[in-house]
């Protein structure tokens, strides 16, 4: 276990530094003078010049890379060109209720999948299992900024149950935490349904049924256990998409988190903010992936001896 | 000697068709498809939409991007199946007209995407060593930008613009499909008739043109068309964040978030592009699935 733990470490250092390049050429891609694009379009070419001078821009690449990484690892992630605050207090105050948000829709779609899943194998080519399957298609083919309005529509304009948008109370999750993680449910009802078909074909299961397990123990028990191994991955998969949604329902719900700043920024080419959060989504993938897959080693023992 | 070929060509075909049944890999697919009622729904109602995008835009009863201010924000009726929207303009004729781009749009950058992965999978599963890594460490670090974030993030360097979407949708398209392609690439140089054939001395390029890239093909169908639909999701979704096609443009995401503001008051001017994009896209993904099923020879019926 502990090789497997160093290994899966050891490989995540190449990806994040190709991904830091990749993040600190960004600038460079941008079609115009990254000076030019700091100092503002009134700026005259001797305040574009001092711009450059200041963000070291007329050091040669590799030079500038090592500045950008030494700075990263200091906690220093440049400021803000729109309101010139550091880009890490502009981000730290909006990076938990995007987590909160991710989570609990991680959460309701996880239990939400795995029961949709089991019933529909268990139950194959009955109506559960139609129901269930079209309905599965159904939310992966929605788009999500189009069901948060309408459930905003419903639930907060015409009922006023719920807010209809901004983080206030508890109560400020229920609708978008419902329209990002159906998505996700959807796949995971999928995976889990063509996963416990499979495993239901096994023959330890046969063997359960031949010693006279109850049918609930066999698909709950044995079934599930084992069909929840190829699901675990996928859903470290699927927070990605998560992470990447966020982005589009906070816009719709107004939510004060990372996703609403990047749209912000993306607009105001406020490229210091662009960069980090581009980083801190991948970096908060590949922790995610990295900690989907330690959770396989403990239900699969057979990847421990690899 | 030819002629008799010839004969004896037909003399098989006229016997296989009267006597035996032969199960060609077509024969057999359509077999399979025609059975799955959702999918051949589906399969027609793509074909329709496709009738749409080219016809569309020169039979809708309403000019498009013409304001009538005497109907503003007036709801579905006789006249206007869909409502007007805050400028007046008939609801049902943009969403007819913007199939053109929705579908333009899934379609063109999911080939562009499909190609680059393509090339890029088959050369990494066939060369495999440096080739390999090199090509799987790119995809792994495009990869580590999930979802629409890749795309957002090329937005950012390229600027707004539904061209810019294209191009987006299509870069993070390569990676999946470059793996996908891998893997089949593996699995088919594997098999021994590739084995047979290196072994008489066939070139690199024939091999993969000839045997490599025909084993590759089923699973790109399929996910080519599983792709369209969420590509035409993360299209219409940048376009609603004001980072892809612009007003007046009838495309569905940007109409969508046109009625936003008058959601309060006339909900249908958000209600009916979003129906038209949750069609779509649905019926892309049943097609895909149903294609999945049919082409899958590890799938029993």
């Amino acid at each position: 276990m502990f090789r497997f733990v160093t290994k899966r470490l050891l490989e995540i250092i190449p990806i994040l530094f190709l991904v830091t390049i990749f993040i600190f050429l960004f600038v460079h891609l941008i079609p115009g003078d990254p000076a030019r694009l700091v100092a503002g379009i009134d700026a005259t070419n001797e305040d574009v010049e001092v711009v450059r001078k200041e963000l070291g821009l007329d050091k040669p690449l590799h030079t500038q890379y090592f500045t950008y990484m030494g700075n990263l690892l200091q906690g220093d992630f440049g400021t803000s060109l729109k309101t010139k605050r550091p880009v890490i207090e502009e981000i730290g105050s909006r990076f938990m209720p995007t987590f909160w948000l991710t989570l609990w829709s991680m959460v309701w779609a996880v239990i939400v999948g795995l029961l949709i899943g089991a019933i529909s194998a268990t139950k194959r080519n009955k109506w559960q299992d139609y129901f269930g399957m079209f309905g599965a298609v159904s939310g992966l083919s929605m788009p999500s900024f189009w069901l948060g309005l309408m459930l905003i529509q419903i639930f907060a304009v015409t009922l006023g149950w719920l807010p209809t948008g901004g983080l206030d109370s508890w109560k400020s999750y229920i609708l978008p935490a419902f329209t990002l993680g159906t998505g996700v449910a959807a796949v995971i009802a999928r995976f889990t349904r063509s996963s416990l078909m499979d495993v239901l074909k096994e023959d330890y299961i046969r063997t359960g049924r031949s010693k006279g397990l109850t049918e609930r123990k066999i698909v709950w028990g044995h079934g599930l256990r084992n069909a929840m191994i190829p699901v675990v991955t996928m859903t470290g998969l699927q927070f990605g998409f998560l992470l990447g949604g966020s982005v589009v329902i906070e816009t719709v719900f107004s939510w004060p988190g990372v996703g609403k700043l990047l749209i912000d920024s993306v607009s105001y080419r406020d490229y210091p903010i662009i960069q980090t959060e581009m980083l801190l989504f991948a970096v908060e993938f590949i922790l995610i992936n990295l900690i989907v897959d330690l959770l396989y080693g403990i239900l699969n023992p057979q990847i421990r001896y690899e | 000697m030819k002629e008799l070929q010839i004969d004896r060509r037909e003399e098989y075909e006229r016997l296989s068709l009267e006597t035996v049944k032969v199960k060609t890999p077509i024969s057999e697919f359509w077999r399979k498809f025609r059975k799955q009622k959702l999918a051949l729904v589906s399969f027609f109602f793509v074909l329709f939409l496709i009738t749409m995008a080219i016809i569309g835009p020169s039979i809708v009863p309403y000019e498009i991007t013409e304001p009538d201010y005497d109907n503003i924000l007036s709801g579905p009726s006789a006249e206007h199946w869909a409502g007007t929207d805050a400028f007046g303009r008939d609801i049902f004729s943009r969403i007819i007209a913007g199939t053109q781009i929705s579908l333009f749009v899934g379609l063109v950058s999911v080939l562009l995407g499909a190609v680059g992965g393509t090339v890029l999978g088959i050369l990494s599963g066939y060369y495999g060593k440096w080739v390999d890594r090199v090509i799987m460490r790119i995809c792994d670090v495009l990869l580590a930008f999930p979802g629409i974030l890749l795309a957002i993030g090329i937005i950012a360097i390229l600027g707004p613009g539904l061209g810019n979407v294209i191009v987006a949708v299509a870069i993070f398209s390569i990676p999946i499909f470059a793996r996908i392609v891998r893997s089949s690439t593996l699995s088919v140089k594997s098999t021994l008739f590739v084995e047979a054939t290196k072994s008489v001395g066939a070139k690199h390029n024939r091999i993969i043109w000839k045997h490599i890239f025909p084993g590759t093909v089923s699973s790109i169908i399929v996910y080519f068309t599983m792709r369209i639909g969420s590509a035409i999701l993360t299209a219409a979704s940048l376009s609603f964040l004001g980072l892809g096609a612009q007003p007046p443009s009838p495309e569905w995401g940007a109409m969508l978030s046109g009625g936003r503001d008058y959601l309060n008051t006339s909900p249908h001017v958000t209600f009916f592009p979003g129906i038209a994009i949750f069609v779509t896209v649905l019926a892309f993904n049943l097609l895909g699935d149903g294609l999945r099923d049919a082409l899958d020879p590890k799938i029993e019926e």
